[in-house]
């Protein structure tokens, strides 16, 4: 049994008009909308797998009559490329994503923050969404989409750093709660999903929650899209059911030899080869933004944590304590201890420190620089040392 | 009962009104959260962490101050997760700190300092960061000096400068490891729109905003036998200065600080409040000539609203952010300054001293007045009328060199000339407290009477709302001030450079019109000032306020024109008010800065 | 300075004067300039009527907006992990020598800036770089001394 079960859905062509599968949701009430989204079972594709129907309800539920849809195309989580081939190849999947979302929440007003790395596809973006503009204007829908640029800044993929970015500010994370659904941009409910969760939110619309559902398992649902890089012959993108184990993945994506894969980016999880049978890809297991980023065992597992200390020490927006110093520390740390400068026992105290990292940074940047952090000194502690 | 929350801290319930934070529950329970980013005065940053508590239920720790209470939370502020935190959180401000404490001028008073003394009992845990960081020190300002090697980057500073008072001279600028607290471009402080009113130093935890002192120049001076050294002493230092040598907020220590002050070795002991009730004659007039030469000889020339000048703060940030407003400024100098001019000139004659062998020093709350002695327009005496300004913290500073026991020293009073005040001048170091004072005087020269006001207290024109607006009609008037007969004389009074902002914003917009406007810098006026003992909170503010209007009660003579040595100085050296010795000494000009 | 000034004027008509107008303001100056002087900065400032130092704290926060001089192109090199398995120190070594300069330093031409840059979203084709807003992947030796030598010659 082949356990890597490829599906074509979001790139997959298919036979109706485009646009087709927004208007005919515009004849379903907010209500219907949100149910859907609800028994689909999807939740967020950005990483942190949030129920996005849940999302939406909170959002519709506020009485602010003015409210936004936030669509996340920051996407800088080193290894993953997915959100730039959607809004390369089907740009208008996510702006119907983004404008069915309005629907259902009553949010006139949508926004898409496009990495500033990003900034040569806004042309192309532009002239699709003058396209949809019309669309919606024709079926008398008033729903208008704004491209927002970022600027280099990895944490305002944070969203609510993300929210400060689009006000013209500095992209550091506020306190929550309050969270988005109450008060996310411009101090209004929003709702703020990923490019990919708006095209699947569309692919829910056209085949049906309950089609929607059969693809992956209980805790996670639907087809996600996998950006597959570092080691393997066959690096791309890759859209796949989730709840696959590890192993199943290495055999189909890796290069023979592969002994440890990434999942998740930088702010992910390092799994080792003894662990590939244990660890399933999805919410149950080790969920991914879609990042997997192989290595064989030519790759120094030293080299591949010091480059993510290094980026989360200057990415970190610097405001709070245990992330700006403390991913300082751990890049000083494992080089002392490589050095010899420190004894390897030390790297239990910089393990000590990620847990408070984890457990006292003010945003998911600080709290998740632990899950790399630990996964690679955990499971190779001789390649930190020697 | 809709209103209020109730929840469980450590195990005991609790109920607080909604909208309050786990902090603040945790304070009613008298359990200690320890807080550095935290500031009364200021929004909510959640940025140090150093709060954090665990929530049952929640994956992560909680930051206390920026928690909202909610409805059967329960919260435990002792766990190891907790503490472990805490500790490492220290410990990471630490290994990014210069902590050469003992060198420090904040040593001992210093919340980063409490903090480690506190939760970090162990030999170093992280490796020193310093070393290789590219630290500034900024000592280029005459008023502030900003060293990087410093800050913790709790932005209290930031939020302050920006919150408080509008003026944003302070931002955060760079991110990650790099991230820290800049000025525009990194330029030094006395290049940016930075008003020198201090108000980041009373609130920066650590020693990276600090004034520029004078300690060992004073020392000098007043070692110098060839020099005569005099002092001046601010109304808001008297109600503060025991603060920092070991007294509670509110008490009033003016004979003590002129005890003190003959002990340190000052030739003469005088007051600025003498300068304070010149000010009220000079300003009064002014006020009475701009309102006549407006109101009734139509001269366009002239601004109304008239603003008071005291506020070296206020002055500069009225130089950068509404300089087509400065001819509506009172030409009057300051009390220092007025003070200043006059110690070479007047004093100097009456006391056969040579003019360039006298030393002026002013005690003030204020850093902004370190900026204003060196403006290169205070020099009308021929010399630099005040030579050295230093703080109501540099002078405890000075008390604790010198040995005293400061709350065992007998009371004493200034010494003559320009000793001598009234209860007018004293509450010059409140906000209101200039108009009141004002009030008091021009109310009773135009009209013969006294202000009618219960015991002279101009109730309406006191408190700490942030603008506050007063009329008082002008009836029944002496024969020489007819022309404004049943004028109703507009007030308004602001404190904090926010508050001024608000009101200069009405003003233009035509919102509001008013005759006569005091601004004080600071919140609180001078009694919170940039110079005042650390820490100031709301309640600080409130006990200092309410010392200043008691020592003005308990003074026999409480309105400025009835000082004998105001009305001597007039008879002996200046003449009349707004007369040409005063113009020449006692009234200045203004400076168009740039805004950005 | 005339023409900053009416650079950021006609940005400032563009996008608005509001504090969201900012980061397009100042992205349309790294557009004409490469960079954010502190001219343009109090610049922005004047026409947005907001404090300086917040402009460049602002600025200063993104990677993208230089506020100290740049090159004519700017090269940003991906330094994420699987660019660099895949060459990316080769690449470096390949443009410095062609521009005779190190990775932070500008040519003295003004024409080139070296830099590196976090992940460029072309993991799969490493090493990717940008030169100002284009993106090149699959870079080799042959295909970088290509494309720079382009440049050199625009």
């Amino acid at each position: 049994m082949k356990n890597v079960k490829r599906v074509d859905i979001i790139f997959g062509a298919y036979t109706q008009e485009k646009y087709k599968v927004f208007e005919q949701t515009l004849s379903k009430s907010s209500d219907q909308i949100i149910s859907e989204v609800i028994e689909s079972g999807l939740r967020g594709r950005g990483g942190a797998g949030f129920p996005t129907g849940l999302k939406w309800k909170y959002t519709a539920a506020e009485a602010d009559p003015v409210k936004y849809v936030v669509c996340n195309a920051d996407e800088g989580e080193p290894g993953t490329f997915k959100d730039r081939e959607i809004l390369t190849k089907v740009p208008r999947k996510v702006f119907s994503g983004m404008a069915i979302c309005g629907k259902a929440t009553g949010a006139k007003k949508g926004f898409l923050y496009l990495r500033g790395e990003y900034l040569y596809m806004l042309e192309n973006l532009n002239k699709e969404l003058d396209v949809f503009h019309e669309v919606a204007k024709k079926n008398n829908f008033d729903f208008t989409i704004e491209i927002v640029m970022g600027s280099g800044a990895y944490i305002c993929g944070e969203e609510s750093a993300l929210f400060e970015s689009i006000e013209g500010k500095r992209g550091e994370p506020r306190n929550k709660p309050p969270y988005p659904t109450v008060s996310g941009v411009f101090s209004k409910p929003t709702v703020i999903n990923n490019v990919e969760t708006f095209v699947n939110t569309l692919m829910i619309m056209r085949i049906g929650a309950k089609e929607f559902q059969k693809l992956g398992t209980t805790d996670s649902r639907g087809s996600k899209l996998f950006s597959v890089s570092g080691d393997t012959p066959i690096a791309g993108i890759y859209e796949l059911e989730l709840g696959m184990s590890l192993e199943d993945f290495v055999e189909e994506f890796g290069d023979g030899d592969t002994k440890a894969v990434q999942v998740g980016g930088a702010s992910g999880f390092c799994v080792p080869r003894k662990k590939f049978k244990d660890t399933i890809i999805g919410f149950e297991g080790v969920p991914t933004g879609g990042s997997m980023m192989l290595f064989n065992s030519s790759r120094s597992m030293y080299n591949v944590l010091k480059n993510y200390v290094e980026f989360f020490e200057e990415e970190s927006c610097g405001q709070c304590t245990p992330c700006r110093v403390g991913c300082q520390q751990l890049k000083k740390g494992i080089e002392a201890v490589k050095k010899g400068d420190k004894s390897a026992a030390y790297l239990n105290t910089l393990q000590k420190l990620a847990d408070t990292m984890k457990v006292a940074s003010k945003c998911g940047l600080g709290q998740s620089v632990a899950n790399s952090f630990y996964s690679i000194v955990d499971n190779f502690k001789e390649e930190m040392i020697y | 009962m809709a209103n209020t929350v109730n929840l469980k801290i450590d195990g005991i319930d609790v109920s607080v009104e909604a909208g309050k934070t786990v902090l603040d529950a945790a304070k009613e329970l008298n359990i200690h959260i320890p807080t550095l980013c935290y500031h009364e005065d200021l929004c909510v940053a959640g940025n140090c962490r150093v709060c954090v508590v665990e929530q049952e239920g929640a994956r992560n720790l909680v930051a206390s101050c920026a928690m909202p209470a909610q409805e059967g939370m329960v919260i435990n502020t002792n766990t190891l997760k907790v503490r472990n935190a805490r500790k490492h959180i220290v410990e990471l401000l630490l290994s990014e700190h210069n902590a050469d404490c003992t060198k420090c001028y904040k040593n001992k008073n210093c919340e980063l300092q409490d903090l480690a003394s506190d939760l970090v009992q162990t030999e170093q845990l992280y490796i020193d960061l310093v070393e290789e960081k590219e630290y500034t020190k900024d000592q280029q300002s005459p008023s502030i000096i900003k060293d990087d090697s410093r800050c913790i980057r709790c932005q209290r500073c930031v939020r302050t400068c920006n919150e408080l008072q509008h003026v944003s001279a302070l931002g955060v600028a760079y991110k990650g490891d790099h991230m820290k607290i800049s000025t525009f471009f990194e330029n030094p402080m006395y290049d940016v729109v930075c008003t020198n009113c201090g108000q980041c130093i009373n609130r920066c935890p650590t020693g990276a905003l600090i004034e520029k002192n004078y300690i060992d120049q004073v020392w000098d001076a007043i070692h110098d036998p060839e020099k005569h050294v005099i002092v001046q002493t601010a109304p808001a230092t008297r109600i503060a200065l025991g603060e920092d040598l070991g007294m509670e907020p509110g008490e009033i220590v003016t004979g003590k600080m002129a005890a003190s002050l003959r002990k340190l070795g000052f030739d003469s002991v005088l007051d600025t409040d003498f300068t304070a009730d010149l000010t009220i004659m000079e300003e009064g007039t002014e006020l009475l000539t701009r309102l006549k030469k407006a109101l009734v000889d139509g001269d366009t020339s002239v601004k109304v609203p008239m603003f008071t000048s005291c506020s070296p703060g206020w002055i500069k940030f009225i130089e950068h952010q509404y300089p087509e407003y400065l001819d509506n400024l009172s030409t009057c100098k300051s009390p220092q300054q007025m003070f200043g001019a006059l110690a070479k000139t007047y004093y100097a004659q009456k006391k056969n001293l040579d003019p360039s062998k006298i030393v002026s020093v002013s005690i003030m709350p204020c850093t902004a007045k370190k900026f204003e002695a060196a403006r290169p327009e205070m020099r009308d005496s021929g010399y630099q009328d005040v030579d050295l300004g230093i703080t109501t913290r540099e002078l405890a500073v000075m008390i604790k060199q010198a040995g005293m026991d400061f709350e065992t020293l007998p009371d004493e009073g200034f010494d003559s000339l320009m000793g001598e005040s009234t209860g007018a001048a004293v509450i010059f170091g409140a906000t209101g407290g200039v108009m009141e004072a004002a009030l008091r005087t021009a109310y009773e020269l135009v009209t013969g009477r006294e202000v009618p006001f219960e015991n002279l207290d101009i109730t309406p024109v006191r408190g700490m709302e942030g603008v506050r607006e007063a009329s008082i009609k002008l009836e029944g008037l002496l024969p020489d001030w007819s022309f404004l007969e049943g004028v109703e004389l507009k007030t308004a009074v602001a404190h904090g450079l926010t508050n001024a902002h608000q009101i200069m914003e009405a003003i233009k917009k035509g919102e509001a019109s008013y005759h006569f406007v005091e601004v004080m810098g600071c919140p609180g006026g001078c009694i919170g000032g940039g110079g005042q003992p650390i820490p100031t909170t709301p309640e600080i503010r409130k006990k200092r306020a309410e010392a200043i209007y008691r020592e003005d009660s308990g003074m026999k003579i409480r309105k400025s024109h009835e000082n004998p040595e105001i009305q001597q100085i007039y008879k002996e050296f200046l003449g009349e008010p707004l007369g040409h010795k005063s113009h020449e000494l006692l009234h200045t000009h203004y400076t168009k800065r740039k805004r950005h | 300075m005339p023409e900053i000034k009416e650079l950021v004027k006609g940005l400032a008509e563009k996008h608005g004067r509001n504090r969201e107008s900012l980061l397009p303001i100042l992205q349309g100056i790294i557009a004409e300039e490469r960079f954010i002087s502190d001219a343009a900065m109090t610049e922005v400032a004047r026409e947005l009527d907001m404090s300086a130092a917040l402009v460049y704290g602002t600025a200063t926060f993104y990677s993208f907006l230089d506020t100290k001089p740049r090159g004519k192109y700017v090269i940003r090199i991906c330094r994420t992990i699987t660019c660099d398995m895949k060459g990316k120190k080769q690449i470096i070594k390949n443009i410095e020598d062609l521009l005779k300069i190190k990775v932070g330093e500008t040519t003295k031409d003004n024409k080139f800036t070296l830099l590196e840059t976090n992940c460029l979203g072309w993991c799969h084709k490493g090493p990717a770089m940008l030169i100002n807003s284009t993106p090149y992947d699959s870079l080799d030796e042959a295909k970088v001394n290509e494309i720079i030598m382009e440049y050199i010659r625009k």
